[in-house]
């Protein structure tokens, strides 16, 4: 075989072995949405979402998990996300190139790829061991240390994003750096910020290990902060785990919903920040 | 300026400067707990931790007993099932979504890139604990009953890699972790590759065809080469979540506290130990003992993924240094 042709087949296989890969992992990654679409599909129905989870055997709902999924994720962000924005905007704003910035960005980074379930037992250590019991509260808590450091990321990003004139326009006119990050940094980094609670969002409401031992799981209708709640991951994890068809079906319909949701949110999160960005830009 | 409007306006000022260190120290605080966040975590865990490491000392680490009823456990198992796991997981996952950036940076038409990145960057983040039902639902079964007996028919024979591929088809084991791991990290690793060869600026890339490379030679030869600090960043990021992951490992794996030669057996990871058995530990020496597991798990994920991120940020500079 001449060079040039052995060339010329080396460039063709290895492209067509890319093309296959990629066909390979989109095949995959079409098959698992295909079962949980269609599996999951089959067990919604009204019941879904007014009744409570059943005992083994019988028909139910996940309204009690939905509602407890909820609670804790909104807690949880109320929790992470202010110290999460306030961090970031120390790193864009005040800390910028110094030691400690470095430091803190460096940590964070590595908080951002932790494994959860390391989270949960920390917040098992720290929250549920001194009170005694498992809670929501502990179950909130563990989803705010998830949610910080991916808020951190997107505020430090989208801030630095903000361009140095307007800044400068602001600082010459007298104005602190507080009331030029709050009058004008913050406002036009709005979509950004946005989009980095939107992603905070989705990465919490699908985590599952680090609610195993903090908020635990409950089969019945809670409101009680101070008492374990039932919520949708660790649903999906015991009923998916049990003998019962009820229950692996439950499990289905309630992965169907989270990844419904996330999927959503993330698409809302390009959304928020590919038509709101440009829009300001051009004004 | 007569004495009122100074009066108004040091007050004016001393409001702002106020204002300026309330909020300046807002951040500053925020800012340092996140620094503490680590910090609390590995006090919290070691502290937890310290029972079954006093008592069990090295032995934690290399041996394998895991013995609730006797009260005698080693993390030997575990630490195997998750390095294992996560290794096959990147043989399959790093070769597939190299092929995919390649694809996507590459050879892709335009009009398909924008929905296949897309598309890939969605699926990364679909939780893991889908991923895991469908392995025990889907992938476990088909296993079992076709690939499982067709590897023990084809591969338990050979002398070298036999006992790789050898016992009854479980369905659920180490090496339907691994592909179920593989999955998960798949989209993830794509998109970072996707995004440190979309760095290589395009006059390096020209100046290749120039010389008549071919395309696979561009990529092999400049790409490659220029974007190899990001590419393995990207790879050891994605080994950071697989050595890490629960869910997806959790369903498939087995939960067997043992080391088995064979792949199609069932074994155990760090973190599906620690979903598994810690709401039920009974006594203060098993929940302490899972505890140092995931001392261990912290160790070893947190030296990967500090690699990971250092290397990652040294490519960050240097693109920054060459605009």
């Amino acid at each position: 075989m001449s060079r040039s042709l052995r060339r010329k087949v080396t460039n063709a296989l290895a492209l067509a072995l890319s093309a296959v890969a990629t066909v390979i992992g989109l095949t995959c990654l079409a098959a698992i949405l295909w079962t949980l679409v269609s599996d999951g599909l089959a067990g919604v129905s009204g019941h879904l979402f007014t009744d409570m989870t059943p005992p083994p055997g019988s028909a139910g709902g996940l309204l009690n998990a939905i509602y407890g999924s909820a609670a804790l994720t909104v807690i949880g962000i109320l929790i992470g996300a202010p110290i999460g924005i306030l961090a970031g905007t120390y790193l864009a704003e005040y800390g910028r190139e110094t030691r400690l910035a470095g430091v803190i960005r460096f940590i964070n980074d590595v908080l951002l790829s932790a494994p959860s379930i390391i989270v949960g037992l920390f917040i098992y250590q720290v929250v549920v061991v001194p009170v005694g019991h498992f809670s929501a509260v502990a179950g909130a808590l563990a989803l705010a240390v998830i949610a910080i450091p991916v808020t951190v990321r997107t505020t430090e990003d989208m801030l630095r994003l903000v361009p140095q004139g307007m800044k400068d326009a602001s600082t010459a006119l007298g104005a602190y750096p507080w009331r030029t990050i709050l009058g004008v940094v913050y406002p036009a980094a709005r979509s950004g910020i946005v989009t980095g609670l939107l992603l905070a969002i989705a990465r919490v409401s699908g985590e599952t290990a680090p609610l195993l031992f903090t908020a635990l799981n409950n089969q019945f209708w809670s409101t009680d902060l101070a008492a374990p709640i039932a919520n949708l991951p660790v649903v999906i994890y015991q009923f998916a785990m049990s003998p019962y068809p009820e229950w692996q079906q439950l499990a289905w319909s309630g992965a169907l919903l989270i990844t419904l949701t996330i999927l959503l949110l993330s698409i809302a999160a390009r959304f928020v920040l590919a038509v709101l960005q440009p829009a300001k830009r051009s004004r | 300026m007569d004495q009122l409007s100074l009066a108004v306006e040091s007050s004016h000022a001393r409001r702002q400067r106020l204002g300026e260190r309330l909020f300046a120290s807002a951040t500053l605080i925020a800012a340092v707990l996140v620094l503490a966040l680590l910090g609390g975590v590995t006090i919290a865990l070691v502290n937890g931790a310290w029972p079954a490491l006093a008592r069990f000392q090295l032995g934690f680490v290399t041996r394998s007993i895991w013995n609730p009823v006797t009260e005698q456990f080693g993390a030997l198992a575990a630490v195997y099932g998750t390095i294992i796991t996560s290794l096959i997981a990147m043989l399959i996952a790093v070769p597939v979504s190299f092929g995919v950036a390649v694809f996507l940076t590459e050879l892709s038409p335009r009009w398909l890139k924008r929905p296949v990145g897309v598309a890939i960057e969605l699926l990364a983040a679909v939780p893991s604990i889908i991923f895991g039902i469908w392995g025990l639902f889907v992938l476990a079964p088909i296993l079992q009953e076709t690939v499982e007996p067709w590897l023990i028919g084809l591969l338990g024979p050979l002398p070298a890699i036999g006992p790789l591929f050898r016992g009854p088809p479980y369905g659920i084991g180490v090496l339907t972790a691994a592909l179920v791991l593989a999955i998960m990290v798949l989209p993830f690793i794509s998109s970072v590759m996707r995004d440190v060869f979309e760095t290589v600026p395009d006059v390096l890339k020209e100046s290749g065809y120039g010389l008549g490379a071919t395309t696979w030679e561009v990529v092999w030869q400049v790409v490659v080469p220029h974007s190899r600090v990001g590419i393995v960043g990207g790879i050891m990021l994605g080994l950071g979540r697989a050595l890490g992951e629960t869910m997806a490992v959790t369903f498939v794996i087995g939960n067997a506290h043992r080391i088995s030669s064979s792949l199609l057996a069932p074994g155990t990871t760090i973190s599906a130990s620690i979903a598994n058995e810690f709401t039920e530990a009974v006594g203060s020496l098993y929940t302490s003992s899972l505890i140092a597991l995931g001392v261990l798990l912290f160790l070893i994920t947190f030296s990967v993924i500090a690699v990971a991120r250092f290397m990652l940020l040294r490519l960050e500079r240097r693109a920054l240094s060459s605009v």
